[in-house]
């Protein structure tokens, strides 16, 4: 009895509140856009995903990826050592204890941070600033999921391989890497995927010229109230971000 | 080697938040020079009342949509831990995945359409949905772990489905529940970009106020408002490490 109430309950409530918003985006990248309130009416219009061909967008989106890749690059240098470092230590839940607090304590809390120690430095609002702001605002994420996959790893197998002459090289290639790589994947998602769409960081710490996908989408939502184009540009990142999501939901 | 990288990553992560405590603390207003301890800041923001309000709404957001996302999160991980449930778990992993920005506009679009009003009640509704997913995902971990044959055994001997459920199952994942309840109220807290898409004219989070502050420059009366933030979120730790899991098995 109590199972098939509860059960429906949660259909309902992610039907209303998953399923029916992303409909909506797919509803309202195809409305017309109008000056009226809400700022588009129902149509079968390409007005909006037609824009997405505009080479503004398009630079846009290659800052995005460009941002997010590096993002992810030096969160993987900066990580790896330091998921490692945890999983070969005597007391891991120290370590990661250590890592959680700031974790935990809200970004906004570190960019202000970060703004408070660049301000009048000549470093505030640069690219750099930003770079400093997401690495330190995402590298949790990275080396959360691997420091969980790597303590899993058996040290045996090591021993085994260098016991059978694999030098320090041979022995990461071979073994430790291997086994590494589904936390690594992990790890790069949870980075990738959410500064594909960050619009805080760029927005408080970047250069404020520097466009990225996740400010277009907020200016045009807020600023142009353009929605037929903030739904264009949603669905254009959800289509591209698909195959990372299923990377960590396989 | 690995120590010196470990601690030298850890220093780069509690660096800003060092500068900050101590920055609260400055009679000084600008961040080069230092003048002295002092709560200045402290009482400026505590007599600050759009700080004050809004840190009000911001508190009975998170504490009833945290409320909320576990009672719909502990039944879902509970659906998931008992049977395989694609389409369930893929509505659940939407928010999990998803850039925060695209769950608040496809919020806001859903709240115009239907015509609810914007304000308090919709940023509840949408943390609400985004805590669920955590939750479930928690509470699914930890009763996959647990198993069924306690459960079984109790049926046998002779516990009707909701006694059992009420008197095992439901004191089981009470750890679960508990770190699934922190962790929602913490996204709550945090949460900037969803809040700031389905918010109305009057419903205004501490995020957003921070937020709009930050833009004009990071102040130490911020930064007083980051400190006690950092405080609340380290006895939020310790609490869950007492009386719920070590840590959320979402990043297990």
């Amino acid at each position: 009895m109590t199972r098939p109430v509860g059960l429906l309950l949660i259909w309902a409530w992610l039907m209303a509140l998953v399923a029916a918003p992303l409909t909506m985006l797919l509803v309202v990248a195809l409305a017309a856009p109008s000056d009226g309130i809400p700022p588009f009416q129902p149509a079968l219009s390409l007005d909006g995903l037609s824009q997405l061909a505009d080479p503004l967008f398009l630079d846009g989106l290659l800052g995005s990826l460009r941002i997010a890749a590096t993002t992810s690059g030096l969160c993987l240098a900066l990580g790896y050592p330091m998921a490692l470092g945890i999983a070969r230590s005597a007391r891991p839940d120290l370590w990661l204890g250590l890592l959680m607090v700031p974790f935990w304590s809200g970004f906004l809390m570190r960019l202000l941070a970060w703004g408070l120690i660049l301000r009048g430095t000549g470093w505030a609002h640069t690219a750099l600033a930003m770079q400093l702001g997401l690495v330190s605002c995402y590298l949790p994420f990275l080396v959360l999921p691997l420091q969980a996959r790597l303590r899993r790893a058996d040290p045996l197998l090591s021993l085994a391989a260098a016991d059978l002459g694999a030098g320090p090289w041979g022995v990461f290639r071979h073994v430790t890497w291997p086994h590494a790589l589904p936390g690594v994947a992990a790890g790069l998602s949870l980075v990738f995927v959410p500064v594909m769409g960050e619009y805080v960081i760029p927005e408080l710490l970047g250069d404020p010229g520097s466009q990225t996908f996740g400010r277009m989408i907020w200016d045009a939502f807020f600023a142009e109230r353009d929605w037929p184009l903030a739904a264009s540009l949603s669905l254009a990142l959800l289509v591209l971000l698909g195959p990372a999501v299923l990377l960590v939901w396989r | 080697m690995i120590r010196a990288l470990l601690i030298a990553g850890l220093g780069f992560l509690w660096l800003p938040l060092a500068v900050m405590v101590v920055g609260s603390f400055n009679a000084q207003r600008l961040a080069g020079a230092w003048g002295g301890w002092s709560w200045h800041w402290y009482a400026q923001v505590v007599n600050d009342p759009v700080m004050r309000d809004a840190a009000v709404l911001s508190l009975q957001v998170a504490i009833i949509s945290a409320t909320l996302a576990t009672i719909l999160g502990g039944l879902s991980g509970h659906a998931l831990a008992r049977g395989r449930r694609a389409g369930l778990s893929f509505l659940l992993a939407v928010p999990l995945v998803l850039p925060d920005l695209l769950l608040g506009f496809a919020f806001v679009l859903l709240f115009v359409v239907v015509g609810v009003p914007r304000g308090a009640g919709t940023i509840v509704a949408a943390h609400t949905t985004i805590g669920t997913a955590y939750v479930a995902v928690v509470v699914q971990a930890q009763l996959s772990a647990n198993g069924t044959s306690l459960e079984d055994a109790a049926r046998d001997l002779g516990a009707s489905p909701l006694s059992a459920l009420l008197r095992i199952t439901l004191p089981l994942a009470s750890p679960a529940l508990i770190s699934g309840w922190l962790l929602a109220f913490t996204l709550s807290m945090d949460d900037l970009v969803v809040a700031s898409f389905v918010s109305g004219p009057g419903a205004t989070t501490l995020p957003m106020v921070v937020f709009s502050a930050l833009r004009l420059g990071a102040t130490p009366a911020l930064a007083a408002v980051g400190t006690v933030m950092l405080a609340v979120v380290a006895v939020g730790i310790a609490g869950s490490k007492r009386w719920g899991q070590p840590r959320p098995a979402v990043m297990r």
